[in-house]
């Protein structure tokens, strides 16, 4: 597209280019990554002062891991991400299975309509609604585990495990389930051999984005939680409400970390290959 | 023969049902049944200690626009309310239109590019958008704090004498939700631009049109549904924004989302609290709403 050109006044002109966009482009991405770099050196700064550089140092990472408040936080965050990450692709499977392949089926909008339902809704609507609702189970029942966390994320993460596992099965060839049929594979045969081995990939793929989005929830998190089950968003969240402090920048650094080796996973596992 | 075709139907429906069911469930326990339970908070009466009294009220909702005096019981504007709702609205269609203003051309920089360097730049762009709010919140800060790196440079050229107070203005809000939702605005702009069938310039250009007439008659009526579909997706969850301007606004400048916690903590009114959410989520719902019939439109003409 970029070479589209047209002969005009006798010197290479460019259809596709327009005067100045180039140049904005170019500082709206030093602008998105700037901050994100600046905070990811300092993580690494050994002065206390959050603007003065005082040579390389771990010295922050050390910090962190130490805290006994961060280590807990890390645990939360990793328990309750990885129960919604399967149980949320786990359902999300079933649902791609059955909303996709069949034809119209009469009442798809309205499971179509139910399953993208988080992502229509405020989160902070939603974590009024699951406060309220935590809070009378709370009081019936007198449990006050990871449970409520769990279910929480369980349910807002469906949607970012269903679109690609339903992207990769509209896209998936037929004739391979077809041929498995002729040759008198039963369905659950068909299933177990054909589709899901072919499947598996978006479905990591789609556990994997479950998996970030959960780890990267504030709002609903904050709303929910019962003392002591802070996870690292809503220990940051505390922290910066106190004071800053370095150390912020390491485990930020590190969630950033385990939320780009996931994406890049992502997009490893849901390219098509050919 | 019929029946038979109406038999595979319908066992085919049962199926889709049945295996949706566990995903439907979850939701409707813990996403969409809940906001039924909002509704009718409410319309209930404010605990002392927070919660509710099961009494009905109206308070909630009415507490949105007015308040009653306490001495003399007469109901007066709530002025601070109207002041964070407009706050809310403005700050959020301005971060629209920057996010649009610097957005497009970046978009359009992106589908531009040769294929190759195409996907380089596009995934450039969706890194920060799966990157925690929270943690781009707290970037833009470490930027614009008064000990910041952006007040340590222009005082290093002498460019200020004092640091800019940027921090707890509206200005830093504003930038705030700017740096986190650009991408948003991006990725439907690319996808509507992407499609966009460059011969027309071409025509365009051979017909003697000028790069702004180019640009104003041919590339942004034709890229319309993209501009409205990154604008609401902008839009909507900047009107629900809570991270941003609580980290940003330090508290004092709140916008919608702030004042409902605030409802559920301090504020100790829920009903009032709910009545706000179930308010957010009409006006959210009815943008969606136009979202998709623009989506819907976009598909029809082709």
């Amino acid at each position: 597209m970029a070479e589209r050109t047209t002969r005009r006044g006798g010197k290479s002109f460019s259809v596709t280019r327009l005067p100045g966009f180039a140049p904005i482009a170019v500082v709206v991405f030093l602008v998105l990554y700037a901050p994100i770099a600046t905070l990811v050196g300092y993580s690494f700064n050994a002065s206390e002062s959050v603007s003065q550089w005082g040579g390389f140092s771990l010295h922050w990472y050390g910090v962190a891991l130490q805290n006994g408040e961060v280590t807990d936080a890390a645990i939360t965050s990793m328990i309750v991400a990885g129960f919604a990450a399967v149980i949320s692709t786990l359902v999300a499977t079933m649902a791609a299975l059955g909303t996709t392949r069949r034809g119209h089926v009469p009442g798809q909008t309205v499971i179509y309509a139910m399953i993208n339902q988080p992502l229509m809704v405020p989160e902070i609507v939603t974590a009024v609604a699951l406060l309220i609702f935590f809070a009378m189970v709370k009081q019936a029942t007198g449990y006050t585990g990871l449970g409520y966390l769990i279910l929480a994320h369980s349910a807002f993460c469906i949607p970012f495990a269903y679109l690609p596992i339903r992207a990769r099965l509209e896209g998936m060839d037929l004739s391979l389930e077809t041929a498995a049929a002729d040759l008198y594979a039963s369905p659950w045969q068909t299933f177990r051999r054909v589709t899901l081995p072919l499947l598996m990939p978006a479905i990591f793929a789609g556990a994997m984005l479950a998996f970030v989005i959960s780890l990267d929830d504030v709002v609903i998190t904050e709303f929910i939680k019962s003392p002591g089950q802070d996870t690292l968003p809503t220990f940051m969240m505390g922290q910066l409400r106190r004071s800053m402090k370095p150390d912020v920048n390491a485990i930020s650094t590190l969630l950033l970390g385990v939320t780009l080796v996931m994406l890049s996973a992502f997009f490893l596992l849901s390219r098509k290959r050919d | 023969m019929s029946s038979n075709e109406d038999r595979a139907r319908a066992a085919n429906t049962r199926t889709a049902w049945a295996l949706s069911t566990p995903a439907l469930a979850l939701l409707a326990l813990a996403a969409i049944g809940p906001l039924l339970i909002v509704l009718v908070y409410s319309f209930l009466t404010p605990g002392a200690h927070g919660n509710v009294e099961w009494a009905f009220s109206l308070e909630g909702w009415t507490g949105i626009v007015a308040t009653k005096d306490i001495f003399d019981d007469t109901w007066g504007l709530a002025d601070a309310n109207i002041s964070i709702f407009w706050r809310s609205v403005k700050l959020s269609l301005l971060t629209t239109v920057i996010t649009f203003a610097v957005g497009f051309p970046t978009a359009w920089f992106i589908a531009t590019r040769p294929p190759k360097a195409r996907a380089m730049w596009l995934f450039l762009i969706t890194i920060p958008f799966w990157t925690n709010v929270l943690i781009r919140t707290f970037a833009i800060n470490q930027v614009i704090r008064n000990e910041g790196i952006l007040n340590a440079i222009l005082l290093k050229f002498g460019l200020i004498d004092a640091p800019l107070q940027i921090t707890y203005t509206n200005t830093a809000v504003l930038i705030g939700m700017v740096y986190v939702y650009l991408p948003l605005m991006v990725l439907p702009l690319f996808a509507v631009i992407d499609r966009f069938d460059m011969r027309l310039l071409e025509a365009g250009y051979d017909l003697y049109a000028s790069r702004m007439q180019i640009l104003r008659r041919v590339i942004l009526p034709i890229t319309k549904p993209g501009i409205i579909a990154g604008s609401i997706l902008v839009f909507v969850p900047c009107l629900g924004a809570y991270v941003t301007p609580r980290i940003l606004g330090g508290g004092k400048l709140m916008m919608i989302g702030n004042f409902i916690e605030l409802q559920f903590g301090q504020g100790r009114n829920w009903p009032l609290g709910a009545a706000l959410s179930m308010t957010l989520l009409v006006v959210v719902t009815i943008a969606l709403l136009f979202y998709v019939r623009t989506l819907n439109g976009d598909r029809k003409d082709g």
